[in-house]
């Protein structure tokens, strides 16, 4: 009975809050409750049995997010009050009344529905190298997903750096940020590692530990005490590629000398799993937080 | 009415109000919140799917910590991209 309350407020909160954010009269309030939404995502997916998700959700889906949308605030046209939402009120109504009741109709069976999948990795667990059957999918099963996952973030960037804007002027960073800023980000950064070392058996691992170590960077740079993060910096490039190149060198490798492209010899799987975790954790920190931070460079006009 | 089925439900509601928002705001930065939301909405039903078993499925899980990071990227590049334009336009109108 308890869970089912707060299974129902859950979702009651999540509809609510959804909706008010798409309705919210100012730019601002909606980017706030659209990080509150993220938040409040990230528990129900706890809820759900998904910690890993959850990690990941309330650092990236929330903090991150919820930074460069602000970041982008500042730079984006002031919204004109009466415009908020405009014509087709009805149409759009309809539209969306209906889709909803054809992918309510198309869910609805799926709860119910069995997969042989879970088993399978359940059974193969043994010999992927980790405990942790997330983290099994991620990087054994499934590696070649990941390895393109890590490229689209690598082109993200690189397309950002296309798109230089005049640097915004910072501000001092108001006192209560800065003394929590210090105290916050070697939390982040313990937490983060701890995570990427739990990750081969328990719920976390390099996109949750990398997202962790991103927010510590972003709250050092907006306090002002670590310099400017630019591409320019050759530690920053190396951070950067470190990822695809050791997940491609091991790909290469096990295509050249081994079973096949990313099917690793049974004997070296968890060396070769850590080896990709920790540099794909570095470059997903350092790629989010240029993301996030990056110095634009100077405009040349 | 299951627990996985419910949130099957909320997925697909978030889904639509995200749709409702996108095709109601006009402002950049709301449009690309209301994707973020419809975003939100598609993990929500896999991460539903996927407690539907015992144990909870790890492919979906997979798939959505992907999904994550995937729509963060694009959502940094969309924003830079928005941020460029409002800037090149009000260079264009500050010049005479």
């Amino acid at each position: 009975m308890i869970e089912w309350l707060l299974d129902g407020t859950l979702a009651a909160l999540l509809l609510i809050l959804a909706i008010a954010v798409i309705r919210a009269s100012g730019l601002y309030a909606s980017v706030v409750l659209f990080i509150a939404f993220g938040l409040l995502l990230a528990l129900t997916w706890a809820r759900l049995g998904a910690p890993d998700l959850a990690l990941a959700e309330a650092a990236i889906g929330a903090g991150l997010t919820g930074v460069l949308l602000l970041g982008a605030l500042a730079h984006a046209r002031p919204e004109r009050p009466s415009n908020t939402l405009y014509g087709y009120r009805w149409p759009a109504a309809l539209v969306s009344m209906a889709l909803a009741a054809l992918l309510i109709r198309a869910v609805w069976p799926l709860a119910e529905t069995t997969q042989p999948l879970p088993a399978q990795v359940m059974t193969e667990l043994e010999a992927s190298g980790v405990s942790h059957p997330v983290t099994a999918v991620l990087l054994n099963f499934r590696a070649w997903d990941t390895l393109l996952e890590l490229l689209v973030v690598l082109f993200a960037f690189l397309g950002l750096r296309q798109l230089r804007l005049a640097p915004l002027a910072h501000t001092e960073p108001w006192p209560l940020l800065a003394a929590w800023g210090r105290l916050l980000a070697p939390l982040a950064l313990v937490i983060g590692g701890y995570l990427l070392w739990r990750g081969t058996s328990a719920p976390g691992g390099a996109f949750q530990g990398g997202a962790l170590l991103a927010a510590g960077l972003v709250v050092l740079r907006l306090n002002g005490v670590l310099p400017a993060l630019s591409w320019r910096q050759w530690p920053v490039r190396l951070g950067v590629l470190l990822g695809v190149t050791v997940f491609l060198a091991v790909a290469a490798l096990t295509h050249a000398f081994g079973a096949g492209w990313l099917t690793y010899p049974v004997a070296w799987n968890t060396p070769l799993i850590v080896a990709i975790e920790v540099a794909a954790t570095l470059s997903i920190a350092l790629t989010l937080a240029l993301l996030v931070v990056g110095e634009p460079e100077e405009v040349h006009p | 009415m299951t627990q996985s089925l419910l949130f099957l439900v909320v997925g697909v509601c978030l889904w639509v109000i995200g749709l409702y928002g996108l095709l109601r705001v006009r402002h950049v930065i709301r449009r690309l919140i209301a994707v973020n939301i419809m975003g939100g909405g598609a993990f929500t039903v896999m991460v539903a799917i996927a407690v539907r078993t015992d144990p909870v499925d790890p492919v979906f899980q997979a798939l959505v910590v992907t999904g994550l990071v995937v729509a963060v990227s694009a959502t940094a590049f969309a924003l830079r991209l928005a941020s460029a334009e409002a800037h090149c336009t009000r260079r264009r109108e500050s010049r005479p």
